[in-house]
């Protein structure tokens, strides 16, 4: 499979950056993340709140297949369409703590575009925890990968 | 070397890879863990210790229990620790993208 996001997350810092190439034109990229019915579509949540403007607030509200209610919220700081989203982005009800979020998009050719998402977190510690979390979402993958890993042992 | 053969022997055992993904998402208790399983309580304690001797598993004392979690950098020598979260995100954008596309056709 082609290897179309990439995560760079130098060992020791409070950040990472995630990029990824679309094969999409700029204008629909950044709908994706404006519109709120398209945002639901692919982010798989409930839009309760985007205020797409400077000192706008946005909040989001994800059911699991139990039934359990997630809900995220944040801040946003500067909407300039097409160009860039700078907002806060925190977990309700976790001891993750509130995100920094520099999004930054960018047309390549008519029918690509680009987004550059780069995230800050509180320490080290906090931006590790997320992406052992993430470990654990994927934990059947990270399983398959430890079982091969033990298969190619053999 | 020799220690990192000891990570691979570790988790060739089913159990032990359970347990690693049961502790994954937060810190259990050997009790907790143990419940999670048909074996009897002593086996599931010597899987913990030969978890802990060989550093994938930390225990921590929290009050009278002592709590077992994941010791990240090591599980980094096992797996790429980011892939799943890159995944994640790959899979995310994926959707973004069809979503979009069809959009655009429905334009």
């Amino acid at each position: 499979m082609e290897r179309k996001t990439k995560i760079d997350a130098v060992d020791g810092r409070q950040e990472l950056v995630i990029t990824r190439e679309f094969d999409l034109p700029l204008e629909l990229l950044f709908k994706a993340y404006a519109e709120p019915e398209i945002v639901e579509q692919w982010m798989g949540t409930k839009v309760l709140k985007l205020e797409n403007k400077q000192h706008g607030g946005w909040q989001f509200e994800t059911t699991d297949p139990k039934g359990n209610k997630y809900g995220f919220n944040g801040v946003i700081h500067e909407f300039s369409p097409n160009r860039k989203i700078t907002r806060t982005f925190e977990m309700e009800n976790t001891p993750f703590g509130v995100q920094l979020e520099f999004l930054e998009f960018e047309g390549l050719t008519e029918g690509t575009s680009k987004l550059n998402m780069h995230v800050i977190y509180r320490s080290a510690a906090a931006r590790d925890q997320m992406l052992q979390m993430g470990m654990t979402q994927g934990v059947n993958m990270a399983h398959d990968r430890l079982q091969r890993i033990v298969e190619a042992l053999k | 070397m020799n220690l990192r053969r000891d990570i691979f022997q570790a988790i060739a055992d089913p159990t032990r890879r359970a347990i690693l993904l049961l502790v994954a998402s937060q810190s259990m208790t050997a009790g907790a863990i143990a419940a999670n399983f048909d074996t009897a309580r002593p086996t599931v304690s010597k899987h913990l210790q030969i978890l802990i001797e060989c550093d994938l598993l930390e225990q921590e004392q929290n009050g009278r229990e002592i709590y077992y979690h994941l010791n990240p950098e090591k599980i980094k020598e096992l797996v790429d620790f980011i892939e799943p979260f890159r995944k994640l995100w790959d899979d995310r954008f994926n959707k973004l993208e069809e979503v979009m596309k069809k959009y655009q056709t429905k334009d």
